[in-house]
């Protein structure tokens, strides 16, 4: 790292960055850094084989669509601010959460979007609906051990109804997060060290 | 020790105390035998374990005292109450023998009355929560440890040398840090008792009881070092032996905690073998957990910490391996003992304090103690808490801090090393025995007694149950793989990542290699809690009646966003299991009056419900096994429920259909409703029956018992009747009282099988084991009607109409009977029935038809089904509540004799 890591002049459109994703300065050179790491052809961005180089994310259940949450729209490179956009979701909720400029957008790391990101990760069709299928996929990834398809679609069943409340067979946004509404999101989807 | 102290006990209880007398006299006559005698006195024989039993005894009946009172035991913590208890009974007996020669004796408490509560303390830890907070409670345990420890120390050494404490205390800075370091630890007996009063938020909770359990090994080697030191001298101690007492705070803290996951292993390891003999899986679990204390305490390890990663490591394997009636049981024996050695504890604690020859009283001393402990420990929970702070994704809040600070209680592991002092070595044994005695009574009593209403006045965050849901279940997972994953991305292998890695390894591995592997299938957290919800979902259905008939029939009594009428007590009932965390480690005791009733009722309803918790009808020989007729057992149990349903369908059909409707639509039945319909018939080894004719309740009551045996698989064993058995003699109570009590009054009679109350009891868990596919009848089977009832009513339905006469609708109903011992003792049945009519029992003709009409075509059935909740609804519910509350009453009856 040496005398590179004492700049984070050098990373591009720096002050944005900051403001758009309340990261720390060194926080920012630290992503700045691992950025820098993951894309190993120095091209400036990454794409999505850069991502699926770290081993762990290889065998990580979730591991595919977090790749992708960093490409929307289907684009296939993802620049630094966009990297740090991601990973600003996962930044700790401050303190001072007193006054806010209305006017601002809401943090990236706010629980609504929190949720959102973890919304959009069962949402792979992104209508804004978590559909029946696709809780069925999540579910196939995330139960581990071999239970039936049939066990595992009564439980899609069963999960879907019981989030779903308007009856339409499908978890919305707004559903998704009252299923969840005990659940302390601020603290487990933080990550202390991105400040 | 306790034949010695004993005895003390039993002077107030006048029997015991004359019975102390004979002790001497088959020994003082004992030389010419006189013959044959018809009565012998050998008290001396049973002496100890005698009073050893009357001890705990005492401690037994003075708690059920205590919780007379609901008032006081909401204001007192029950360990405040023990000790007074003890200091008034060490008054007793000091009055009566003149003086007073018992104590908490450090062997007994160290091997005996410890053990117990720290395994169940590590055994029911919430190890989510522990790991998560494991940095801080590592901190505070160690860290803030040896700072207490030293602060204290040197505090009173400065305040000897300020001339405040009597010169006749002498005692050089060693002794004083010895002093320190035994009076610094925070206790876990004491801490258990007062927190689990105190409903705190589980991170709170789980840092200060985690501290207390974890600091063991620092106070272990403290003391250890600091003995061994002012035993040498203080000139003799040499630099190398500072370093050695360094070293042995690795060692002893690792090692004890080495020796626990070993045992732990073993443990998991040899469950895994035990499936044809279930009988011995609890013994196990004390055997070896207890061995791993044994065994940590032999090499002078940090026992306590062994025992708790022992607890720790092996559950999860452990609760897979061995059957749901081991559970229980291991569940509860440990509460008890548990619950037993803390009643022992604090008692013994009041009895040794009035013992004045061990005391040797210093103002000075006492209140500077007093003071620098609750001073040091405040001023260091704040200074790590700072530090602490910086690392921490929730900052603890100044609140927390004061809870911490005011929640560090000294108890019995401090009074149990202070009696351990050389006298010769410490010569101001005494003064410290004393201090060491008000310092615990002022924590414990005044702390205790205190930290209830600072808490709430404070407004700390308490703890608060809710039910699992299989969406923050399911979520839950995710987050922790997406944290995972973006920690992947950032680079930081942080918390996330080693956990993800540690659950990869032993879901690859570990689990493999520990759990067996029916086991093994079906240990998924998400699945877990889907098999609860279903199993909730059964009882709170059953529980409403038929309340929740509505229209779309799609209500599902668990999901908490429409739940408003299925909210019953019932529903709460998996909590304790749920995967939320339970802070509450001696749960069974506090709440007890609450789940007791919760597993009662649902203990009825499961009865009268499902299948598998009535397996019980045989009186069982053996005592042995338990695991012998489980098959036919079961296979037996369908017939009858499919029977006594069917009885149950003469008499109302309409509920039942109601009944039909709402469950299998709803669940997972449509789709399995034929695969465990033609299984259950299949294993009952009786031709397919009519699916139109028989209730339909029973074909998805099979479903539910298929559904279970799935997740079992190969071997039969039964995830079974969650929490059932042990609360089986709540149930008369709960009958009583509450909404159940009006239907009882409104259909006194409507039983028709009465069980056998008996072998409910008698007989242990059912267990695997294949059975042959026969039918066993037993004396009790026969009360049930053992009937087809489809060709009885095919062949006697003009009867039926023409007059409402069960016994007579019965007979002919015998005749299509399949090859089936159970018609040799027919003749019973109809006068039992005819025993037990109910007064108004008559059949409306119309329903009759529409029941025949029912069984004529199962073609019929769907569109029946969809037409009659609405009907049964309206005529049942709310036209002729009593009838339609028969249905239910019968299970409830049923259950209040189980």
């Amino acid at each position: 790292m040496g005398s590179r890591s004492s700049h984070a002049a050098l990373i591009p459109d720096v002050e944005n960055i900051r403001r758009e994703t309340g990261f720390s300065q060194a926080s920012l050179l630290r992503l700045y850094h691992r950025f820098r790491a993951l894309d190993r052809s120095k091209k400036g961005y990454l794409s999505r084989v850069d991502l699926q180089q770290i081993g762990a994310l290889a065998v990580n259940p979730l591991g595919d669509r977090i790749i992708d949450s960093f490409f929307p729209d289907g684009s296939q490179r993802v620049d630094f601010s966009g990297f740090v956009r991601v990973l600003a979701h996962f930044r700790p909720i401050d303190d001072d959460t007193g006054v806010r400029d209305p006017k601002q957008p809401e943090p990236l790391n706010s629980r609504t979007n929190k949720l959102r990101f973890a919304f959009q990760l069962y949402d792979l069709d992104q209508d804004g609906k978590i559909s029946r299928h696709e809780m069925l996929q999540v579910l196939r990834l995330m139960v581990g051990v071999q239970v039936t398809e049939e066990q595992l679609e009564s439980i899609t069943d069963r999960t879907v109804q019981e989030a779903d409340e308007d009856g339409d067979g499908a978890v919305s946004f707004l559903e998704f997060t009252k299923s969840l509404e005990k659940m302390d999101i601020e603290q487990k989807m933080s990550i202390r060290i991105l400040k | 020790m306790l034949r010695a102290a004993l005895p003390l006990l039993g002077l107030p209880l006048a029997a015991a105390g004359a019975a102390e007398e004979p002790t001497q006299e088959p020994g003082s006559w004992g030389e010419p035998p006189p013959g044959l005698a018809l009565f012998r006195w050998q008290w001396h024989e049973v002496e100890a374990p005698y009073l050893v039993a009357l001890w705990i005894l005492v401690a037994s009946l003075a708690k059920i005292v205590f919780h007379l009172s609901r008032k006081v035991t909401s204001l007192v913590p029950e360990s405040c109450l023990l000790i007074l208890l003890g200091l008034v009974l060490g008054g007793i007996v000091l009055a009566v023998a003149k003086k007073a020669e018992y104590q908490l004796e450090p062997g007994t408490f160290f091997l005996f009355l410890l053990p117990p509560i720290v395994l169940d303390s590590g055994y029911f830890m919430p190890s989510r929560l522990f790991f998560d907070n494991l940095g801080a409670i590592l901190t505070y345990a160690v860290v803030g440890t040896l700072w207490n420890a030293f602060t204290t120390g040197a505090a009173l050494w400065g305040l000897q040398q300020a001339g405040l404490v009597a010169p006749r205390v002498q005692a050089g800075l060693l002794d004083f840090l010895l002093f320190g370091s035994l009076i610094s630890a925070v206790d876990p007996v004491a801490v258990l008792a007062v927190f689990e009063e105190v409903h705190v938020n589980e991170t709170l909770f789980i840092i200060v009881f985690g501290e207390s359990l974890l600091n063991d090994a620092v106070t272990v080697v403290l003391y250890k070092v600091c003995n061994s030191f002012v035993e040498m001298g203080s000139a003799n101690v040499q630099v190398t032996d500072y370093l050695k007492g360094v070293a042995s705070l690795f060692v002893v803290s690792l090692g004890g905690a080495a020796v626990g996951l070993v045992f732990a292993f073993l443990l998991a390891l040899t469950t895994r073998f035990t499936k044809r003999v279930r009988i011995i899986e609890p013994l196990l679990v004390f055997l070896l957990a207890y061995a791993a204390y044994l065994t940590a305490e032999m090499a002078s390890l940090s026992a306590i910490l062994a025992v708790t990663m022992c607890g720790l490591g092996c559950k999860k394997y452990v609760e897979a391996n061995i059957s749901h009636k081991s559970r229980t049981a291991v569940k509860y024996t440990m509460k008890t003992l548990a619950s037993c050695a803390e009643t022992v504890i604090f008692m013994l604690l009041g009895i040794s304090a009035v013992d004045s020859s061990k005391w040797a009283w210093d103002s000075g001393l006492v209140l500077g103690t007093l003071f620098f402990i609750l001073f040091f420990r405040a001023l260091g929970v704040v200074l790590q808490t700072w530090m602490l702070n910086q690392f921490r994704l929730v900052p603890l809040d100044k609140i927390d801090q004061v809870v911490m600070s005011y929640g560090g209680l000294r108890g019995a592991v401090a009074f149990a090393l202070v009696i351990l002092l050389d006298r010769t070595k410490v010569p101001a044994k005494d003064y410290f025995v004393a201090t060491t005695i008000v310092v615990v009574f002022f924590t414990v009593i005044v702390q205790g007694l205190t930290i209830k209403p600072l808490v709430k006045w404070l407004k700390v965050k308490r703890s608060e149950h809710h039910k699992p849901t299989l969406n923050q279940e399911l979520h839950e997972h995710t987050f922790d793989h997406i944290l995972a994953a973006v920690e992947d991305v950032v680079g930081h292998h942080g918390y996330h990542y080693w956990r993800d890695r540690w659950e990869q390894f032993d879901k690859k591995y570990l689990s493999q290699l520990l759990m067996r592997r029916s086991a093994y299938r079906i240990r998924d957290q998400i699945w877990d809690v889907y098999y609860r919800l279903n199993i909730r979902d059964a009882i709170s259905f059953v529980d409403q009646g038929g309340h929740v008939l509505s229209s779309t029939g799609l209500t599902l009594p668990s999901m908490p966003s429409r739940n408003s009428v299925a909210e019953t007590s019932v529903t709460n009932l998996l909590r304790e299991s749920g995967s939320g965390a339970c802070l509450d480690l001696q749960v069974i005791d506090t709440v007890r009056s609450g789940r007791d009733r919760e597993d009662a009722v649902m203990h009825h309803l499961l009865c009268g419900g499902l299948y598998k918790p009535r397996r019980r009808y045989k009186a069982s020989c053996s005592r042995h096994f338990i695991s012998e007729d489980a098959q036919e057992r079961q296979d037996k149990e369908i017939f009858q429920q499919n029977m006594k349903r069917r009885l149950e369908s003469f008499k109302s059909t309409k509920h039942n259909i109601c009944f039909t409707k709402n469950k299998p639509r709803t669940r997972k039945a449509s789709r399995k409703k034929k695969d465990g319909v033609a299984n259950a018939e299949a294993t009952n080894g009786k031709p397919p029956r009519d699916l139109g004719f028989q209730d339909t309740a029973a074909v998805i009551l099979t479903v539910e018992s298929e559904e279970e045996e799935e997740s079992d698989s190969s071997e039969t064993e039964k995830e079974d009747d969650e929490g059932i058995i042990f609360v089986a003699r709540a149930t008369s109570e709960v009958l009583q009282e509450g909404k159940f009590s009006g239907s009882l009054e409104i259909c006194p009679s409507p039983r028709i099988i009465p069980p056998s109350p008996t072998c409910a009891e008698k007989e242990l868990p059912w267990k695997s084991g294949q059975g042959d596919l026969a039918v066993y009848v037993s004396s009790e089977t026969t009360k049930i009607v053992p009937v087809d009832m489809q060709t009885g009513w095919n062949q006697s339905i003009s009867s039926l109409e023409s007059l409402a006469s069960p016994p007579c609708t019965q007979a002919p109903t015998l005749t299509r009977l399949p090859p089936h011992p159970l018609g040799t003792e027919e003749p019973q049945a109809p006068l039992d029935l005819s025993s037990d009519p109910r007064p108004s029992f008559a059949f409306p003709p119309s329903l009759a038809k529409a029941g025949r009409s029912r069984s004529e075509s199962s073609a019929d059935i769907s569109q029946q089904q969809e037409l009659q909740p609405l009907m049964g609804h309206k005529n049942h519910t709310h036209l002729s509540p009593g009838t339609a509350n028969s249905h239910w009453c019968i299970q409830f009856n049923r259950g209040g004799r189980l």
